[in-house]
């Protein structure tokens, strides 16, 4: 049976490719694969709604952050989606008997393992399946403190839920990965991608504009949508950032371990000094979203708490503009 | 966020036997990792997301016994999916999945179709045809 080493990660697909690439000798952290994919990221929908409710995202759109990666640490990739289940699990049977490890694209809502509070209709959560075992596969789902396992029938469910995205099947395995990488470029890439996604995509819902534009809609949520959807849709900005691989605040923090990381790795201080004003943000964060969760509880909505929300979010998104500002200027 | 302050709230909806991974600094400012077993306002949105699961079954149930709606309606919910969602697992328009919620189309559903929805909300075919309305389980 093929070893696998798992490390128990904060976010699916940064810790899927850690874990993955590590398998084959290319040792690389969550944060630095964080970093390098550009992950961090901000991005208000109100017309991409989940039973009614607003999305807003802390992080790049799925697949992303593995797509750069590869591409800056010249990882060649083999990635496969099927029409057929048949074929789907044959594919996935010959790669584990040749031993190797498959990431694979899945909905949580019919992963049994999963922590069942978290199981909703979530299609886009990376795993790595890694052997089989009777009727079992062995799983390595980076969330989770150990490796674990599925029935076959389940890991079908997963794989071939239909929805936004549709995994239909999606599997990826590393054909080629090297053994020395100078992380000097991808690094720098990563960065400045970062920061230009961060503050120069001209449309209002992204970036740290994407935060104000998010400001100035909480503010007048009681008086739009009503004392109860707007305590809704407020949970939600919070479960969004919050919650296991989708964490807002968890990802100021994640990129900001990245800096560091960085700025050891290329000795250069001013990377580590950016990571601590970004931690300060992502303390922020949590302090909105502490907040936040009193006002939902308390129920009943008054404009003074929304208004006193939405000056919290204007203020992160100073706080952040600046920080990415700055990073944009260091020379690398 | 420092190590130290790494949230352990753990009256949450999983009982402290799940533990998310965080990254926060050490004394001396450096990055490193701890793991949590809940916190506060997420446990907050969280519960009141369920709540909201909660109300909308409860309400369903309520319209499919007074003869209002088909028990398509119910599973629906009971399966934690909209109508946009719902139809594009059913391969129909949503026009078409809405009037599947009427009693009287219902009940002149195809077998086939039948056990197209019942796959979706993972109950037998007969179940859903017999208008049995299964209860709805909360994590707890």
């Amino acid at each position: 049976m093929t070893q696998f080493s798992h490390t128990q990660t904060a976010h699916c697909e940064s810790g899927v490719i850690s874990n993955l690439f590590g398998h084959y000798g290319l040792h690389i952290s969550e944060p630095m694969a964080f970093g390098i994919g550009a992950g961090i990221f901000f991005g208000h929908l109100p017309f991409v709604k989940v039973n009614g409710v607003p999305g807003t995202t802390y992080r790049i759109w799925p697949g992303a952050i593995f797509a750069r990666a590869c591409k800056r640490l010249g990882v060649e990739m083999e990635s496969h989606k099927f029409n057929s289940v048949d074929k789907a699990m044959k594919a996935l049977d010959q790669q584990i008997d040749k031993g190797v490890p498959v990431g694979m694209q899945s909905s949580v809502y019919y992963l049994p393992y999963f922590p069942e509070s978290y199981r909703f209709h979530f299609n886009a959560h990376n795993l790595v399946v890694y052997g089989k075992d009777g009727d079992d596969y062995l799983v390595s789902d980076p969330i989770m403190d150990t490796v674990t396992r599925i029935d076959t029938e389940s890991l079908i469910r997963a794989r071939f839920a239909k929805g936004f995205p549709a995994p239909k099947g999606k599997m990826y395995y590393p054909v080629n990965v090297p053994q020395e990488v100078d992380f000097q470029e991808p690094i720098k890439a990563g960065i400045a991608q970062a920061c230009h996604y961060m503050l120069k995509i001209p449309v209002p819902m992204f970036g740290v504009k994407g935060i104000r534009f998010l400001a100035n809609r909480v503010k007048d949520y009681p008086a739009k949508v009503g004392d109860r959807r707007a305590g809704l849709y407020l949970g939600n900005i919070i479960r969004m950032q919050e919650e296991i691989g989708t964490g807002g605040a968890g990802f100021r923090f994640m990129y900001a371990a990245f800096l560091q990381e960085a700025g050891t790795l290329l000795s250069k201080p001013e990377l580590k000094d950016i990571g601590r004003e970004l931690t300060i943000v992502g303390d922020g964060w949590r302090n909105f979203a502490a907040n936040a969760g009193r006002v939902c509880k308390a129920r009943s909505a008054d404009n003074v708490s929304y208004g006193e929300l939405s000056k919290m979010l204007l203020l992160i998104a100073d706080q952040e503009e600046k920080v990415f500002r700055r990073l944009s200027t260091v020379k690398l | 966020m420092k190590k130290d302050e790494v949230p352990q709230d753990g009256d949450n909806l999983h009982h402290g036997t799940f533990k998310q991974l965080f990254y926060a600094v050490d004394q001396q400012g450096d990055y490193t990792t701890a793991t949590s077993i809940g916190w506060e306002p997420e446990n907050v949105a969280l519960s009141q997301a369920w709540d909201e699961v909660e109300q909308r079954v409860a309400d369903t149930r309520s319209k499919v016994e007074a003869g209002a709606l088909s028990p398509i309606a119910y599973y629906m919910e009971r399966t934690l999916l909209d109508l946009p969602l719902l139809a594009l697992k059913a391969g129909k328009f949503q026009w078409q999945v809405k009037r599947h919620m009427k009693p009287s189309v219902f009940k002149g559903l195809s077998d086939k179709m039948t056990e197209r929805y019942a796959d979706i909300f993972g109950i037998p075919a007969g179940t859903l045809r017999s208008g049995e309305l299964l209860p709805f389980k909360r994590p707890a």
